[in-house]
């Protein structure tokens, strides 16, 4: 029912705002003083509020970047958790100012929707979850298996092209929030859980008994998740994508929170552009020189973020794979910062 | 004198901006147009907004390939058909669970609602337990009560629950033999349609038959007779065209037969359950509105109490009854909105759910399913007039 009301509201948003209302979404928050960024309901090591009710993960170090480059403090963000059906709308109708919620970048999602993406922050995969005793060992032998997806999601179509593709017959149990599907899932309602494999990791953890289940090694579709701004706004989606590979060009650099400070008298050019020794590249993007420098010492680097939230020392377990830097065998290729 | 008083009696024409019939056509004009300005300017703006964020919009959608599997599709579908299709599937799904839960609501609700005025201590407290409870917690809460009470109970495919090796129960939902009509099966529903033709003519012509002579026939039992005796026949005749698809374990589930999924029989143990608590009510301020001097006149007519409560007092309820009972319908059609938390395949889950988000377009499909609604709310609400209608007292 929240769903359908965020939608209709989303609705009666676009039908009410003037044509002239927003200056731009970078003056915006500038002017109310935060940054209000679109998150998950709850995916560990994503977006996830710990004990103390903090939001951390990986698209949550995203959002904070954001606002430690722009309002100079990346505690300075305000989240709505946003169900997957909800969350487009809530992006259209200027009810968050960023989506930092494992979105998987479309055509028709970049195009007919009106939104941009502004990079890639995790390269992922669809898979399967299983029970162990279901003698499950590929994704092949699904034929006939009920299988609990989250409504609103790219796996939903994903499942539905890989089981026509292998002719295999399947039931869909599709819910409108995560936590049900989890739930039928862990209740036996379905054999099979699919979403993307970090997700399938993230959520294996809350289920009664983990060591039941097993993600089966198949990975049928490619996911790149992102953060998304509106159509439109070019200066606030180059503020978002550039935070982004400012994160990732201070990794390949050896620029991390810890040395950010010490690094300031670094003779490389690169570094010293990057943290605003030399150049004012932060005016070209509406912001002051330091930007960047505020980001790594606030945030830290990408590869700092991806072992703090997801990588092989927490609960998740995610090995860096593709997610490593183009030179160190991954796909994360951050543009020059120059 | 009397010159001026006459003139004073019948004053001069008022000015056009004084008449009051003038200036009631003049301010309905105006609230008209300010009306019709504001819709004009709202869908204006919206469709200049839509094109500026470049948001695709139109009902072209309608015809694209849908891609998506439906758990549950009284039609034909499969995922190469297209949106149109899906949106068809989905307002029949809606429709099933509206239709049979007002049917299970409406039996449920009579039964409590009687049970509630019994003189049987025990039984009327039942009732008042069952509907204050039941009317007192929010439905949601309750159909994820019997949702995953139900999928915690049952067993899984494996360790089915098993009836005479011809139904089977489990988490994935209940199997049973399907019939498969072969050829000369027409002729049974041939037989059908003259059997239901028969009892209305029988019917009638008992009722002639009593207002005439005062003599009771046995209708009921004959209507059965015919009801069941006609089809045997024809099915004697024909040799049993029918044959059962009888459902098997195969790989993860069973397949083949007649399949309930467990969101479908969730969501109507819910609603059912939920509505009937206020039918109980409107049912009991029914009874209790006709006045007791009407059933001590039946009985001093010489009727028992059944044909009393039958022909005397249900009669004169059901005209206090109809109005709230019609809200409660649309209630319940309504709330079946709700099937979308529980993966049950009704329009707001499979149209407003899947389609709006893999093509995008929030404005047309919201509307559609505005629209679906608007138009069941408003077809059950005209039958329920036109049976008010019927059962109104009419002045003689």
């Amino acid at each position: 029912m929240k769903t359908t009301i965020r939608v209709l509201t989303g609705i009666a948003a676009a039908a009410l705002i003037s044509t002239s209302a927003s200056a731009g979404t970078l003056a915006d928050v500038k002017a109310k003083g935060f940054v209000q960024c679109g998150v998950s309901q709850g995916l560990p090591g994503f977006s996830n509020p710990d004990e103390s009710g903090n939001w951390t993960g990986l698209d949550v170090d995203m959002c904070r970047a954001i606002a430690a480059a722009v309002l100079r403090d990346a505690s300075k963000v305000k989240y709505s958790p946003l169900s997957a059906k909800e969350r487009f709308t809530a992006l259209q109708s200027g009810e968050v100012d960023v989506l930092s919620r494992n979105t998987t970048w479309t055509l028709v999602r970049d195009t007919a929707l009106g939104l941009n993406f502004a990079g890639v922050n995790y390269y992922d995969g669809q898979g399967f979850m299983v029970r162990k005793d279901s003698g499950i060992k590929n994704a092949k032998e699904l034929g006939g298996a009920s299988v609990c997806v989250n409504i609103g999601t790219t796996t939903e179509l994903n499942m539905a092209d890989f089981f026509r593709a292998n002719s295999l017959e399947y039931k869909p149990v599709v819910f409108e929030k995560a936590d049900e599907v989890v739930a039928a899932y862990d209740s036996g309602r379905c054999d099979v859980y699919t979403t993307d494999q970090s997700g399938l990791a993230a959520q294996r953890i809350k289920l009664k008994n983990p060591n039941d289940h097993m993600i089966l090694p198949d990975v049928i579709s490619k996911e790149p998740l992102g953060p998304v701004v509106r159509h439109g706004d070019d200066q606030w989606f180059d503020v978002v994508k550039w935070t982004l590979y400012a994160m990732l060009e201070a990794e390949e650099y050896g620029v991390n929170s810890q040395n950010v400070a010490s690094l300031k008298g670094s003779k490389s050019p690169v570094i010293k552009r990057l943290l605003g020794v030399e150049g004012d590249l932060g005016k070209n993007l509406g912001l002051d020189s330091e930007w960047a420098f505020r980001i790594i010492q606030q945030v830290g680097n990408y590869g700092e973020s991806f072992e703090r939230n997801v990588g092989p020392n927490t609960t998740l377990q995610l090995p860096r794979g593709v997610n490593n830097l183009w030179n160190k065998g991954g796909l994360m290729y951050p543009m020059p910062v120059r | 004198m009397a010159a001026e008083t006459k003139h004073a009696a019948m004053p001069a024409k008022p000015p056009i901006w004084n008449d009051p019939r003038y200036r009631a056509i003049f301010f309905q004009i105006l609230v008209l147009g300010a009306v019709i300005g504001g819709s004009v300017y709202l869908v204006n703006n919206t469709i200049t907004n839509l094109e500026k964020r470049g948001i695709a919009s139109g009902f072209g959608f309608l015809e694209r390939t849908a891609g998506f599997s439906i758990s549950l599709s009284l039609i034909e579908y499969s995922e190469e058909m297209s949106y149109g299709r899906a949106f068809l599937v989905s307002v029949i799904n809606t429709i099933m669970i509206s239709v049979i839960g007002v049917f299970f609501a409406t039996i449920l609700g009579f039964i409590v609602g009687i049970a509630r005025l019994s003189s049987n201590w025990l039984i009327s407290k039942i009732a008042a337990v069952y509907i204050e409870i039941l009317r007192n917690i929010p439905l949601l809460l309750q159909i994820f009560f019997w949702y995953f009470a139900m999928l915690g109970a049952l067993p899984g495919p494996k360790q089915s629950v098993v009836v005479f090796d011809l139904f089977f129960l489990n988490k994935r939902g209940m199997y049973s033999p399907k019939p498969i009509f072969e050829d000369g099966f027409s002729l049974i529903v041939i037989a059908f349609i003259l059997a239901v033709v028969a009892v209305i003519f029988v019917a009638r012509w008992a009722r002639k038959r009593q207002d005439e002579t005062g003599e009771q026939f046995h209708t009921v039992y004959v209507s059965l007779g015919i009801l069941a005796g006609l089809p045997l026949v024809a099915a004697i005749i024909t040799g049993f065209p029918l044959s059962w698809d009888y459902p098997a374990l195969k790989g993860f589930n069973f397949k083949g037969g007649l399949e309930m999924i467990p969101e479908f029989v969730g969501l109507l143990i819910a609603l059912v359950m939920y509505t009937a608590s206020y039918i109980a009510e409107i049912v009991r301020a029914g009874i209790m509105a006709v006045s007791h001097g009407q059933t001590e006149a039946a009985y001093s007519v010489g009727l028992k109490p059944g044909p009393t409560l039958r022909l005397v007092i249900i009669p004169q309820a059901l005209r206090v009854i109809i109005p709230p009972l019609t809200s409660q319908y649309l209630n319940l059609t309504k709330n079946s909105s709700l099937a979308a938390a529980i993966a049950y395949p009704d329009l707001v889950l499979v149209f407003a759910g899947t389609a709006l988000m893999q093509t995008g377009q929030a404005v047309e499909i919201i509307g559609m399913t505005m629209a679906v609604y608007l138009t069941l709310s408003l077809l059950i609400s005209g039958f329920m007039n036109w049976y008010n209608q019927k059962m109104a007292l009419v002045e003689r």
